[in-house]
């Protein structure tokens, strides 16, 4: 794993308006322990993932070892330790989509861009994950593209829904 | 606020709504499921239609929550003929408010269910798929404005709180609750009244109600579109159990998954404390109560009660053994009743109508309503409420439609991954919790996806066991290497590459698990499996005669 290296990273610049995003929530929680997963979740949002020097920055403001912070990340789907890509797109695999051709989107996702879901494009464009259930299920398949949710996706189309996006500015 | 002063706005809001300036109200869904249709553009869009047409003094257009049949949307609704259009979209708008309002002659195709139906219903109540129902949690979703707290007041909103805090003692709340013979509606159908007085029965300086909205189970949205729809209603149920459990401080957990409920909840809470029905000593009485929202980080194993208490704790979301129950060592340590939001959503109307009421709606052991979240090959998907003991046959069949694209029912799936399939043999079965356990399957949290003849059971199998041996958080020894072994046999089954050992190593391994796993998710497990090895062995063993 990277870890090693990630964690030699340089500090955190004070000055961030992310770092100050994630300063006031802990502030606000009272840097309270319990309160992790609420911070975790504010640094997620400011940074679209949790990058390893981000958590080391949060451990020493908890007052929490280093096994704790990195266990509950590792342990939760919703935190990624790595770039999700600038433009994701999200395929709900929940039973209604599954039934309804889920993974013949996965297919031809694959077979275009050549992800595997949790994978992002050498470039980091774009990157595909799948989801276990959005709640969507009158619509399956749905397909979640930068927070916009796509209802009964056709595998003949996502390709260019994704492309389009890709494009969009 | 105390008192009177609810009193008094709620009749205020009452006369407006008896003096309604209005002629027509258009209601726009704008549960997650008609968004992503683009209901927003509608609703946009159809307020700039009314000003267009300047009658902004004659009809009033207003967001609201889910109304039911999510795959038709955008849906909009005409008040008061109940009128409801389907697959709205920006291009016929004004054709729709030509020909419904002003010339009034309503669009047949473009009705709610045209496709299905030989005559649409002008008026969607009478048709079978709301006809059938009764709404008890779900009730005014769909019908008021989930983002003004004044919507909710016109219903009747924080009146149940407002008798409990001054006309009733919390053992008188314990006793409706249970003469109500409501049970959990979170999966595991505890009573509901029993679980309240347990945790009231406890002496403790503190004590906690938790609201469990980590609806993980793929194929459910019930909680979702409880929480969206109606949010108040959730957040009266929880301050009705603070007051009667005797906890001050109560907390949401909801999915992250959900960021629209989320928003909507927190409004809720912001709303209330600024009306004085959260906070410090509520309407004047000696209660105080105050709501926090958790948002859950995506783990199915959080959905256990104790599961979800680490998790508000900040901590990895692993359940412990039980005993101690939470009802008396939870949150922090301290007494702890968790309920479901649907079951909270029940709560106020058990208040406001009496136990007696809700007893007698459903089957005896099995009392009140229970909603459904409909999906897979069905015509009409959406969410339902029906009384306890409607058939399988009725749900699909009248309610749902029928089978989408013609094909032939071949089993309904309920309970997620800790469920089972109902075989179309068994399409008369009752849905309450005793006969769908009867069946090897289980009420759960209300998923129901149904399956057409394409479906391969084997496959369903396997995908529900992929699914569990993700969601293992790993504590224990038998729903760690369980799963994943019983995941590798029907992968090797699915593949052609299985033996008839393998299928009496996957039922001895079923069993094991179910037996030693340390909480539900591992105990419940192997039965997507089990039931379809009940009710569709032949397709196991046909898998298996190809090769051999």
């Amino acid at each position: 794993m990277k870890t090693e290296s990630a964690l030699t990273n340089t500090e955190l610049p004070k000055t961030d308006p992310r770092v100050k995003l994630i300063s006031a929530k802990i502030k606000k929680e009272n840097y309270r322990a319990d309160a992790l997963i609420e911070i975790l979740h504010t640094a997620q949002n400011a940074y679209g993932y949790l990058p390893m020097n981000v958590l080391k920055f949060i451990t020493k403001e908890l007052h929490l070892p280093p096994s704790r912070v990195f266990s509950t990340v590792s342990f939760y789907h919703f935190f990624s330790l790595k770039s999700k890509g600038e433009h994701t797109c999200l395929v709900c695999t929940g039973t209604a989509c599954y039934v309804k051709g889920a993974n013949l989107l996965l297919n031809e996702i694959e077979k275009d861009f050549h992800l595997k879901p949790g994978e992002v494009t050498a470039d980091n464009s774009f990157g595909l994950q799948v989801a276990r259930c959005i709640g969507a299920c009158g619509l399956a398949p749905a397909v979640v593209l930068d927070n916009e949710v796509h209802a009964k996706v056709m595998p003949e189309d996502i390709v260019s829904k994704i492309h389009a996006k890709i494009s969009e500015k | 606020m105390n008192r009177n002063d609810l009193k008094t706005i709620i009749y205020a809001e009452k006369a407006k709504e008896e003096n309604y300036k209005y002629k027509y109200k258009i209601c726009v869904c704008c549960g997650a499921g008609c968004i992503s249709s683009g209901s927003e553009e509608v609703l946009k869009k159809l307020q700039e239609e009314v000003s267009l047409r300047g009658m902004e003094n004659d009809i009033e257009v207003i967001p609201t929550g889910c109304m039911g049949p999510c795959n038709q949307g955008p849906l909009i609704k005409f008040e008061p003929d109940h009128t409801v259009y389907q697959k709205v979209d920006c291009t016929n708008i004004a054709t729709i408010v030509q020909s419904q309002i002003i010339d009034k002659k309503p669009i047949e195709d473009m009705l709610l269910f045209s496709e299905f139906r030989k005559k649409p219903f002008l008026n969607a109540n009478e048709d079978p798929f709301f006809k059938m129902q009764h709404k008890i949690a779900l009730r005014n979703c769909g019908d008021i404005n989930p983002e003004k707290i004044e919507d909710y007041f016109v219903h009747d909103g924080y009146k149940a709180l407002d008798k409990v805090l001054f006309e009733m003692s919390p053992e008188d709340v314990i006793a409706e609750i249970k003469h109500s013979r409501m049970r959990g509606r979170g999966g595991g159908g505890y009573p509901t009244g029993l679980k309240w007085e347990t945790v009231y029965k406890y002496v403790s300086d503190q004590k906690y109600v938790i609201c469990n909205g980590d609806e993980g189970d793929p194929g459910a949205f019930m909680d979702r579109s409880v929480l969206e729809g109606n949010p108040h209603r959730v957040l009266e149920g929880m301050a009705i159990a603070g007051y009667a459990v005797g906890a001050n401080k109560g907390f949401a957990y909801i999915r992250g998954e959900y960021p629209l409920a989320i928003k909507r909840f927190e409004q809720a809470i912001k709303q209330a404390k600024k009306t004085g029905l959260l906070g410090k000593q509520i309407l004047g009485s000696e209660f105080s109560f105050d709501i926090e929202v958790r948002i859950g980080a995506g783990a199915f194993v959080c959905g256990e009660e104790t599961a979800l208490i680490a998790s508000i704790e900040g901590k990895r979301g692993t359940p412990r053994p039980r005993p101690p129950f939470p009802a008396e060592s939870g949150l922090w340590g301290k007494p702890t009743l968790i309920n479901n939001v649907e079951t909270f959503a029940g709560i106020v109307p058990i208040i406001n109508n009496g136990g007696e009421w809700y007893s007698e709606i459903g089957t005896p052991k099995s009392a009140g309503t229970k909603v459904f979240a409909l999906a897979g090959k069905i015509n009409i998907s959406g969410l339902i409420e029906v009384p306890m003991g409607t058939s399988l046959r009725e749900i699909i069949f009248e309610i749902g439609g029928g089978i989408q694209g013609g094909g032939e029912f071949k089993a309904a799936q309920t309970g997620g991954p800790s469920g089972g399939c109902i075989p179309s043999k068994h399409l008369d079965v009752k849905m309450d919790y005793e006969s769908l356990i009867s069946l090897g399957s289980i009420m759960g949290s209300g998923g129901l996806i149904i399956m057409d003849d394409k479906s391969d059971m084997v496959d369903v199998a396997r995908y529900f066991m992929e699914f569990c041996m993700d969601e293992s958080c790993g504590k224990c020894v038998p729903c760690r290497v369980g799963t994943k072994m019983m995941h590798d046999l029907l992968q090797k089954i699915c593949e052609k590459k299985g033996t008839s050992i393998d299928i009496a190593r996957l039922e001895e391994l079923a069993v094991f698990v179910k037996e030693t796993s340390l909480c539900g998710l591992g105990a419940s497990a192997p039965n997507p499996l089990l039931s379809t090895l009940r009710h569709f062995r032949e397709e196991y063993e046909t898998k298996i005669d190809l090769e051999n």
